[in-house]
């Protein structure tokens, strides 16, 4: 039977075939809008480590107080930590995993004269950053917590730059010139660049493109060495001494921080530790304000920091409004070019066709026009996809990918909505009075 | 011209699902075109700001130290390289700059009091460095006062906080502080326990950035007499002789390595000009812009597209009864007349609720988006496109439809 309605669809399309084309179009346009401002929506709220999101954490104390926040018209007390409060936090070493993170760019000075110093990114991390983001090892492993405390010259490379500078070869106890001193390389990070970079939305906005970070030293190294911070800095108040020391002692906050919590309960425990902390802060007269203090989890964290840009959100919304107008188009189609066949369905009908054939017949032909409108949108997708870094940012761009699951979708969308579309002219051509149709012929 | 409204209303009654579907998609296009119009709008004027820098011949070198210098051996260096680029053949002038350019997108920012203690600042201002060379590098002009003196230029070192006695502000900026003019010789504080004088002020400059913050602050900036000798790196910023940009950007990276090699001056992207600067910078403008048109040509297409088909469809039905109004006495523009109104009547039902639907969506992006309330004038123009738009699309069934011969009503079906 359904080859007979596939067959009576294919013979009503090709009789107007402008208005079949017209709604083909409207679909595969609507369609192919929706899922390449999809594509991109959805690279750009991934959740970057879905297995551990929920039990990553990043605190918020409030060290500036309530009037920093109505002097700079904010409603959020501040994203990131200073260093006094960093330290602490460390040092009382309350949550399973936690680490301390500051951006830094240093020079690597490559071992054959003849070469030019290459500028690096990187972070200034704790050995716990390693098991707490779970970094994948291609060489070696990150350094040990005694290494934290010796702040010992090691270090973590990327893949990339380990290429660079060894070639591909396993460079675990090599040693890497920055700035002057040598580090030991006590691991290579295989390919990895966690799109958010969600352990310092703070410095990246979350999205750095295909700049994977180059180096990872240890924290207590770094700032013994006098590495300067090379990302955001915020001051409530200028700085009372100059330099990067001026920066440690002053009230700045310049200093990304995050924490692994396992249970309900540690969460709790921990909350109860910063509002202790916080409250001793107080006591000690450091600040005159009620003690505050906020503990996200990484998908709010990540909603806070707004790292789905709105520019995302309303190109999503106003192509799915555009997929909603070619709907309403194409159901205004069907309608007219069902009503117009009456004569038919009534014929049909007095015939014997019970109203669920004609149901099974409309929906079929509407099924038609939405997978016809898919293919096209599927075309158009792919084409959308590819020409995407024109119209968006390109870090942001380069995220949208064209891949089996959008390209399914792509289809399914087309054709239940159509059949959606579908539903009411096939209701109104189900009504069609048998009577009335062969009488007025 | 008689036009009877009330045939078409009964005759449209008769269609009652037709003509809410395409009064219900009018509506939808105009709710989303007014606000796509207004993106637009509001992104293409981005583009279009003025930056006050000579951009045809300015451009900017990030320059990284390759080595951890003291600060005086940083100021040594940076004083031999600007030596070095001003004497380039190609190259008019040279300044040392920080905390960001002109459209550079991040950069340095404070708040502004006119008393040190005051508890809510008058406003926020882009902070500027470079020396008594920066107004002539950048192509500024001095609208009141005078350039920095070559012995007010201060040297900052890495993270270091100075606050010079004089600064250079911006025509918005100085009018913000001091509405009633007369802002040169008075100070103000930029979270700072010193003043800074005003000694010139400049029109027009803008921000470092481009985004939601800096706009609501849009061309308030100053200008700190400072030399800032981090030990990371410097921006220099270079202006060439008219006509002799890409010449200057040649020389200038083979000078600056001749004067010493510990340095890193990026291949890819560490040498830009001001046309790649602004590009870069409204990037997401433009994008935005570009998504928006294609949106609303594709909108507007197929609602006009749905409008053909749908009205050729009522036509073909109702051949027989147009040729009986014919054979009674109606003539072809009395046929045409009533589509068109019929066509007008349901386009004003959809623009009456798309006007409606235009606003709450704009409210709720206001709400949810920080986006900017929009102006009345995007509806207007709106209701106008597609009210144009809607008789257009109708014309063509319409005029075939008067052409439908008298003798139609003879034939039966």
């Amino acid at each position: 039977m359904f080859a007979y309605y596939l067959d009576l669809a294919l013979r009503s399309l090709k009789r107007s075939p402008g208005l079949t084309l017209l709604m083909v179009l409207a679909i595969g346009f609507g369609v192919a809008a929706s899922m390449t401002t999809w594509s991109v929506f959805r690279a750009v709220s991934g959740d970057p480590i879905p297995w551990k999101s929920s039990r990553l954490f990043v605190p918020q104390l409030d060290i500036w107080g309530p009037d920093s926040r109505k002097k700079g018209g904010y409603t959020d007390i501040s994203d990131a930590f200073d260093y006094t409060d960093a330290l602490a936090l460390m040092r009382d070493h309350r949550g399973k995993l936690q680490s301390a993170m500051y951006q830094v760019s240093p020079s690597v000075v490559p071992a054959d004269a003849a070469k030019h110093p290459i500028n690096v990114s990187g972070h200034a991390v704790f050995s716990e950053f390693f098991p707490m983001v779970e970094a994948p090892f291609k060489y070696g492993s990150g350094w040990s917590a005694q290494d934290d405390q010796n702040r010992s010259h090691v270090l973590v490379l990327s893949d990339k730059l380990n290429q660079k500078l060894f070639g591909d070869v396993n460079s675990v106890g090599k040693s890497v010139n920055i700035e002057g001193k040598d580090y030991r390389v006590v691991g290579v990070v295989d390919r990895w660049n966690p799109q958010p970079r969600y352990y310092d939305v703070v410095n990246t906005g979350g999205f750095v493109g295909d700049g994977a970070e180059d180096v990872f030293l240890p924290f207590n190294t770094a700032i013994d060495v006098g590495m300067p911070n090379n990302g955001n800095t915020n001051c409530n108040e200028i700085p009372k001494e100059a330099g990067f020391i001026g920066l440690q002692h002053s009230s700045c906050v310049w200093i990304a921080y995050m924490v692994e919590l396992d249970s309900a309960t540690d969460v709790d425990s921990y909350k109860n530790y910063l509002d202790g902390y916080m409250r001793q802060q107080q006591q000690a007269g450091r600040f005159n304000w009620a003690p505050k203090y906020k503990l996200s989890d990484l998908p709010a964290w990540l909603d806070s920091e707004h790292v789905v840009p709105d520019d995302t959100k309303v190109s999503l919304l106003v192509a799915l409004g555009l997929l909603i107008v070619c709907l309403v188009n194409t159901a205004g189609l069907l309608l007219a070019k069902f009503l117009r066949r009456s004569g038919e369905i009534g014929v049909r009908r007095a015939l014997g066709a019970p109203r669920a054939a004609v149901y099974a017949q409309f929906l079929t032909e509407a099924g038609m026009v939405g997978a016809a409108g898919g293919v096209l949108g599927l075309l158009l997708t792919g084409v959308g996809v590819a020409c995407v870094g024109w119209v968006l940012p390109k870090d942001i761009a380069a995220l949208a990918r064209l891949d089996v699951s959008l390209l399914a979708m792509t289809l399914v969308v087309a054709v239940i909505a159509t059949v959606l579309a579908g539903l009411y002219p096939t209701w109104r051509a189900s009504r069609v009075q048998p009577a009335w149709q062969l009488k007025s012929n | 011209m008689n036009i009877q409204i009330r045939p078409i209303l009964v005759a449209l009654r008769r269609h009652k699902a037709g003509t809410l579907l395409i009064a219900l998609q009018i509506a939808l296009t105009l709710a989303i075109v007014c606000n796509a119009l207004f993106i637009i709008h509001q992104r293409l004027t981005n583009l279009s700001e003025v930056s006050g820098v000579d951009e045809s011949s300015v451009f900017v070198i990030r320059n990284q130290w390759a080595a951890d210098w003291p600060t005086p051996q940083v100021d040594a260096q940076v004083k031999a390289d600007l030596l070095a680029l001003r004497q380039l053949p190609a190259v008019r002038d040279a300044t040392p700059v920080s905390g960001g350019y002109p459209l550079s997108g991040g950069g340095w920012d404070n708040f502004v009091t006119l008393t040190p203690d005051q508890p809510k600042p008058v406003t926020d201002s882009a902070v500027y460095t470079g020396d008594e060379h920066y107004i002539d590098t950048l192509g500024l002009r001095l609208i009141a006062g005078r350039n920095f003196r070559p012995d007010e230029v201060m040297v900052m070192g890495t993270q270091q906080s100075i606050t010079p006695a004089a600064a250079i502000v911006s025509k918005a900026l100085a009018d913000k502080l001091f509405p009633d003019g007369n802002a040169l010789g008075k100070s103000f504080y930029a979270m700072s326990p010193t003043p800074s004088t005003i000694i010139g002020i400049v029109d027009p400059l803008h921000r470092q950035g481009v985004d939601q913050y800096s706009n609501g602050y849009a061309g308030q900036a100053l200008i700190w007499p400072l030399r800032a000798d981090d030990s990371r790196g410097i921006f220099y910023m270079v202006r060439a002789k008219p006509g002799q940009l890409a010449a200057a950007m040649r020389e200038a990276p083979q000078a600056l390595y001749a004067q010493s090699r510990m340095r890193i001056i990026d291949p890819k992207d560490g040498i830009q000009d001001y046309a790649t600067i602004r590009r870069k910078v409204f990037d997401s403008d433009r994008g935005m812009a570009i998504l928006m048109g294609i949106i609303c040509v594709v909108l507007l297409a197929i609602t006009a597209a749905g409008i053909v088909g749908l009205t050729s469809f009522w036509v073909g039905q109702r051949r027989k009864q147009i040729g009986v109004r014919r054979a009674l006495g109606a003539r072809q523009r009395d046929i045409l007349t009533y589509f068109l109104t019929e066509n007008f009547l349901i386009s004003a039902a959809g623009v009456a609720l798309g006007t409606v639907l235009a606003i709450a969506f704009n409210l709720w992006t206001v709400t949810r988006f920080a986006m900017s309330p929009m102006s009345m004038a995007y509806v207007g123009v709106g209701v106008l496109v597609l009210i144009l738009l809607g008789q257009g699309a109708v014309l063509a069934p319409a005029l075939r439809a008067s052409r439908v011969s008298p003798v139609e009503a003879t034939r039966s079906v």
